[in-house]
C-alpha cells in the first residue's frame, strides 16, 4: 500500500502548491488591485486616519487634515469653502471623494508610488505615513474677483460660472460656480450630517455640488460667434473687411422663417464689414456666413477650440461641448450664433478666447501646479502644453483685433479697461419660451501681450429680463478678474 | 522501506527533541498572544502570567503524557499542533478586542476556545493512555461506521438539530452547541480502513476490465454506491457542501490506497462531478456559491465575506498589517471559517504561508507514519486521517483565499469550534499512537512475521 501513500503525498503536495501560488496571488500580484477598489472600507478607514496632504493655493491651504480627537484622528478642513469647494472637492467616509480630492487623491493620500520611499521610511521609523501636498494654478485675487462678481449680482442664489485661463499656459487661473456648497458638511465624522447633507445637496433644485464651469452645457450664444468668424477667416474667403449682409433680417431656406437681429432692428446697414457685424453681435451677418461656410467648416472649427472632447484631467467630470451633428441650413444658422443645439461649457469658452489670445494655439488647461512630498520636496511641476492649433496666427491677430473693436466701439464697452486694450465678446442666449436668457461675456487683457482669458456665463440673476445681457450681467466681473490678474 | 522491517532504520525516541521544538511553540503561542496586547492596548496583556502558563501546563500535559505512553511517536506532530493551537488562540483575542472596541457587549470567543483546548487536550492524553494499540480499533469497524452514521443524522433531528447560516449540521446538547460531523470524521476513517482491510483484495482482483479500468463485481461496489448517497444526501439535507466532499474525498482516497487501483479514483471522481454538477443545477445554494466564486465582485450573488477576505488579505501584503492593526471583524465569521483571511490581514503573506506549511508538515508526517506502518490497518487509519486532514485544510484556505469557491469547513486547530477541536486533537494523538507502533523497535519474534496474520491473532 505504499505506492499509492506516495502518491497522495505527491498530490497532496501538488494541492498545498496551490494554496501557497494562490495567496501569493492574491496578496502579492493581485493586492494593489484590489487596495484599489472603491468599496474597499480598510483602504477607506486608513487613509482616513492618516494625514492628508494639502490643498494650497498660492500658499494657503484650502484643504487641510487637522488633528482631532477621535477614531479617524484627523479631520479633513477648508477654510474657504464656498469659494474653493467646487475645485477642492469633498472627501467623504460614505460618499467618496471628489474634484482634487479625487484626481489627487494617490498624492494627497501618501499612497502615490513617487512617495514609496517615504512610506519605508516611516515605516522603519515607526512613524505614520503623511500625504503630500499639492499646489493649484488658481490666483486667489482673480477668485476672490469672481466669486464677489457673481454674488454682487443677487446673492448665494444667483446661477452662474466664471472660468479665467492663463492662455499661453492653460494654466486655471480662477473657476467659480454659484450657487456654492460647503464641502466641510460632506466632510464630517458624524455620518448622519454627512447624509442630511448630501441628501439636501442632491434634492436641491439648483444643484449647488455641480460645478457648472465643467460639469454642464450651455447654450454659447453670440459668443459662439467667435467660432463662425475663426471658421470664416480661416477658410480664405473672408478678411475682418469683408462685407456680409446686414440687415434686419435673413431668409431661412426651406422654411417661411427668418432669423432676426436681437435688437429688432439692422446692424447698421444692409452690407456691413465682418468687424463691424462682430462689434453690434449681427445676428444676419454670422447666420448668413454659417451658411456660406457650412456646419463641417463649423464644426470642424469647433473641435479644434475642444469641443466634443475631454481635455480637463485635474477635476472629474468634465462633460464634452457639442455642436449639432447634422443640421439643416436653417439650424446651421442658427448653430452660427451659438443657438440651436450647441452647447459650450464656461470652461470651453474660456479656451476659444484663451486660443484667440495664444495666437491661435489652445494649451491644455490644467489646474494642479505643483505636487511636493510630505518633506516638501518637488515631485512634480506642471508642464504647459499645447492641446491644438485652432486657427493661424495671422486670423488670431484678426479676431485679436475684431473683439478689441467689440470692446472700444461696440457691444462689450463695459469691460474696457484704463490704459488696457481689453478683447472680447458678449453673449446673451435663448434658451426656451418662458425661460430667461443667460448672459455670457468672454475677453481677455491686455490685448497686445494677453495675461488672462475669461468667460463669465450668468444663467440666472434673478433679474427682469429686460436687465439681461452679456454687456451688463457679465462683462463687469470678466473687467473685475482680468483687472484682479493684471494688477497683481 | 526495505522488504524485511527488522532489518529497517531503527527509530529513536527523540522526546528531547519534541521538548525543544515544543519550546518554540509555546513562544509563537505566547509571543503572538503578548504581541496582540502590545498591538491593540499598547502593553503586554495583564493576563499573560495566567494564560501563558495554562499554555505551558497543556503543552507539558500532552508532553508528558507522549512521554510516558508512546515513547517513539513522532517528535514534530505535537510542537506544530501547539504552534497552530496558540496562534489561533491569539487570533481569536484579537477578534475578540476588535469586537469589543466596537461593542462591549458582543460575544467573546477566546476563553471558550481555550476551555475546547483543554478538553481537546484532556481527550488527547485519554486517547493515548486508554488506546494501547490503535488495532484494538479494528474491533469496532462497523460500531463506528454506524456511529458516524447516527452522529451525521442527528442535526437532521426535529429538536436538537440546528440551522446556523443555512447549513444543517449542528445540535444543541444543553447550552452548548456541537457539530457532529467533525467527531464522524474520525469515526469514518476507522470504520473505513476495518472495512477495506477485509475487503481489499476482492475489491482489487474480482470483477472485470472496461476500458483500462478494473471495475469490481457489484456486490463489492455497494458500500462505496452508499458511500456516495451519503455525501449526496449530505449535500442535498444539510446543504453542508464542504463535508460533502471531504467525506467523498476522503473514502475514494482510502480506496485507492487500500486496493492500488488509481481506477477509483477515476470512477468515484467522475461519480462526484456528476453529482456535484447536478447540485449546482438543481440547488440554488451551490450554485450561489459557485457564482460568488466565479464573479464576487458581480451583484448577482452575495459574495459580501469571500470579497471582505480578499480584501482583508489584499490589505495584509507581503508582511501584513501586524497583530492589532487590521481591520479583520470586516471579514464576517473571521474568528471561524475565516481565520486564515484574518491571519493574512494581520501577518501577511508571510503569517499565511507559515500556517499552510505548518499543515504541510502534519500532513506529511501523517503520511510518513502510514508508510511506516507496519500494519495494513494501521496504514490505512494513518493515510485516511493525514488526507482528510489535507482536505480539509485545501477546501478551507482554498476557499477563503478564492482558489476553488467557498464551502464551510473549519480550519483545523485555529478556527472557534469546540467539535472540530476536540476531533482534531484526537486525530493528532491516533496518528502518534500509530506513529508510536511503527517506530518502535521490533520485539525479537520467533513466530512468523506476517503483520497481517499477527493483528488478526492478537485482535481475537
Amino acid at each position: 500500500m505504499n505506492k499509492p501513500i506516495r502518491t497522495m503525498a505527491v498530490v497532496v503536495m501538488a494541492l498545498f502548491v496551490a494554496l501557497l501560488v494562490n495567496s501569493t496571488y492574491l496578496q502579492y500580484i493581485r493586492a494593489d488591485e484590489l487596495n484599489s477598489r472603491n468599496d474597499n472600507k480598510r483602504v477607506r478607514d486608513a487613509e482616513f486616519s492618516r494625514e492628508r496632504g494639502a490643498i494650497l493655493v498660492n500658499g494657503t491651504s484650502v484643504a487641510e487634515s487637522v488633528p482631532v480627537d477621535d477614531k479617524f484622528e484627523f479631520q479633513r478642513r477648508y477654510p474657504q469653502p464656498l469659494k474653493y469647494g467646487h475645485l477642492t472637492g469633498y472627501y467623504s467616509y460614505t460618499y467618496g471623494r471628489n474634484a482634487v480630492e479625487l484626481t489627487q487623491n494617490d498624492i494627497l493620500s501618501g499612497s502615490d508610488s513617487r512617495l514609496f520611499v517615504n512610506r519605508v521610511v516611516d515605516m522603519f521609523g515607526n512613524t505614520d505615513p503623511k500625504g503630500g501636498d499639492v499646489t493649484l494654478t488658481v490666483n486667489p485675487a482673480a477668485q476672490t474677483a469672481a466669486f464677489d462678481g457673481l454674488r454682487e449680482l443677487g446673492g448665494p442664489g444667483v446661477k452662474g460660472s466664471v472660468v479665467a485661463l492663463d492662455p499661453s499656459t492653460g494654466a486655471i487661473l480662477a473657476m467659480v460656480s454659484s450657487p456654492q456648497y460647503d464641502p466641510n458638511e460632506l466632510s464630517s465624522h458624524r455620518l448622519t450630517e454627512i447624509s442630511d447633507a448630501w441628501t439636501r445637496l442632491t434634492e436641491d433644485p439648483d444643484r449647488p455640488a455641480l460645478n457648472r464651469g465643467i460639469q454642464e452645457v450651455f447654450p454659447p450664444g453670440s459668443t459662439f460667434k467667435l467660432v463662425t468668424a475663426a471658421a470664416a477667416l480661416e477658410s480664405g474667403q473672408y478678411t475682418p473687411d469683408s462685407r456680409v449682409p446686414g440687415g434686419a433680417t435673413l431668409d431661412l431656406p426651406q422654411t417661411d422663417n427668418v432669423l432676426p437681429n436681437d435688437s429688432g432692428g439692422s446692424c447698421g446697414g444692409e452690407r456691413i464689414t465682418l468687424t463691424q457685424a462682430l462689434e453690434v453681435s449681427c445676428n444676419v451677418a454670422f447666420g448668413f456666413l454659417g451658411m456660406e461656410i457650412g456646419d463641417d467648416a463649423l464644426r470642424e472649427q469647433a473641435q479644434k477650440f475642444g469641443f466634443g472632447d475631454r481635455y480637463l484631467d485635474d477635476l472629474n467630470g468634465q462633460v464634452e461641448s457639442r455642436f449639432p451633428s447634422d443640421p439643416d441650413e436653417p439650424q446651421t444658422a442658427y448653430s452660427a450664433i451659438g443657438q440651436f443645439d450647441v452647447a459650450a461649457t464656461p470652461l470651453q469658452m474660456a479656451m476659444v478666447t484663451a486660443g484667440i489670445a495664444n495666437g491661435g494655439t489652445v494649451m491644455k488647461p490644467y489646474l494642479v501646479d505643483e505636487v511636493r512630498s510630505p518633506d516638501l520636496d518637488v515631485l512634480d511641476k506642471a508642464n504647459p502644453e499645447p492641446y491644438r492649433n485652432a486657427v493661424s496666427s495671422s486670423v488670431a491677430r484678426d479676431l485679436t483685433q475684431m473683439m478689441i473693436s467689440v470692446v472700444d466701439n461696440g457691444t462689450g464697452a463695459t469691460a474696457q479697461i484704463p490704459n488696457i486694450k481689453v478683447a472680447g465678446k458678449t453673449g446673451t442666449a435663448q434658451t426656451s419660451e418662458g425661460r430667461n436668457p443667460y448672459a455670457w461675456f468672454v475677453s481677455f487683457a491686455p490685448a497686445d501681450n494677453p495675461e488672462v482669458a475669461v468667460a463669465v456665463l450668468v444663467e440666472d440673476a434673478g433679474v427682469e429680463r429686460d436687465a439681461i445681457s452679456g454687456s451688463g450681467l457679465a462683462a463687469p466681473i470678466a473687467k473685475r478678474v482680468m483687472e484682479a490678474v493684471i494688477n497683481r | 522501506m526495505p522488504a524485511d522491517p527488522r532489518t529497517a532504520f531503527a527509530h529513536r525516541r527523540r522526546r528531547g527533541a519534541e521538548l525543544f521544538l515544543l519550546l518554540l511553540a509555546l513562544a509563537v503561542g505566547i509571543g503572538a498572544y503578548a504581541a496582540v496586547g502590545l498591538g491593540v492596548e499598547g502593553t503586554t496583556p495583564t493576563d499573560i502570567i495566567g494564560y501563558g502558563g495554562w499554555l505551558v501546563l497543556l503543552v507539558v500535559a500532552a508532553h508528558v503524557t507522549v512521554r510516558f505512553t508512546a515513547p517513539y511517536a513522532d517528535p514534530v506532530l505535537l510542537p506544530v499542533v501547539a504552534a497552530l493551537n496558540g496562534l489561533g488562540l491569539a487570533m481569536i483575542h484579537r477578534i475578540d478586542l476588535a469586537e469589543l472596541e466596537q461593542n462591549t457587549e458582543a460575544n467573546t470567543f477566546a476563553r471558550d476556545q481555550l476551555i475546547w483546548m483543554t478538553l481537546g487536550v484532556l481527550v488527547f492524553v485519554a486517547v493515548l493512555v486508554l488506546l494501547r494499540d490503535h488495532r484494538r480499533l479494528q474491533a469496532f469497524t462497523y460500531t463506528s461506521g454506524l456511529a458516524a452514521v447516527v452522529l451525521l443524522l442527528l442535526p437532521l433531528l426535529p429538536v436538537i438539530g440546528r440551522e446556523i447560516n443555512g447549513a444543517r449540521i449542528w445540535i444543541n446538547i444543553g447550552p452548548m452547541s456541537f457539530q457532529p460531523g467533525e467527531v464522524a470524521k474520525v469515526l469514518l476513517v476507522v470504520f473505513f480502513a476495518g472495512y477495506l482491510v477485509l475487503h481489499r483484495d476482492a475489491l482489487a482482483l474480482a470483477g472485470r476490465r472496461v476500458l483500462g479500468i478494473d471495475l469490481p463485481r457489484g456486490r463489492d461496489l455497494g458500500p462505496i454506491l452508499g458511500m456516495w448517497l451519503v455525501s449526496l444526501g449530505i449535500l442535498v439535507f444539510q446543504r453542508d457542501l464542504g463535508s460533502s466532499l471531504l467525506f467523498f474525498g476522503l473514502f475514494l482516497v482510502m480506496l485507492y490506497v487500500a486496493t492500488e487501483r488509481p481506477g477509483w479514483l477515476l470512477l468515484g471522481g467522475t461519480l462526484f462531478a456528476v453529482g456535484a454538477y447536478f447540485a449546482y443545477l438543481v440547488m440554488p445554494h451551490v450554485k450561489a456559491r459557485v457564482g460568488a466564486w466565479i464573479d464576487p465582485f458581480g451583484t448577482e450573488y452575495d459574495s459580501y465575506q469571500i470579497v471582505q477576505g480578499m480584501y482583508g488579505q489584499a490589505w495584509g501584503g507581503l508582511v501584513g498589517r501586524g497583530l492589532g492593526q487590521g481591520d479583520p471583524t470586516l471579514i464576517p465569521f473571521s474568528y471561524s471559517d475565516f481565520i486564515v483571511a484574518a491571519i493574512g490581514e494581520e501577518l501577511g503573506l508571510t503569517g499565511v504561508m507559515a500556517v499552510i506549511l505548518l499543515y504541510g508538515l502534519i500532513v506529511e508526517r501523517g503520511l510518513r507514519t502510514a508508510l511506516v506502518a507496519r500494519d495494513a490497518f494501521g496504514k490505512l487509519v494513518a493515510a485516511g486521517l493525514a488526507v482528510v486532514f489535507a482536505l480539509q485544510v485545501f477546501v478551507v484556505i482554498g476557499g477563503v483565499t478564492k482558489l476553488i469557491p467557498l464551502t464551510g469547513l473549519t480550519t483545523p486547530f485555529m478556527s472557534y469550534g469546540g467539535s472540530s477541536l476536540i476531533a482534531n486533537w484526537a486525530i493528532i494523538a491516533l496518528l502518534l499512537r500509530i506513529s508510536d507502533q511503527a517506530r518502535r523497535p521490533l520485539p525479537d519474534l520467533s513466530g512468523p512475521a506476517d503483520d497481517d496474520a499477527t493483528a488478526v491473532v492478537m485482535i481475537r
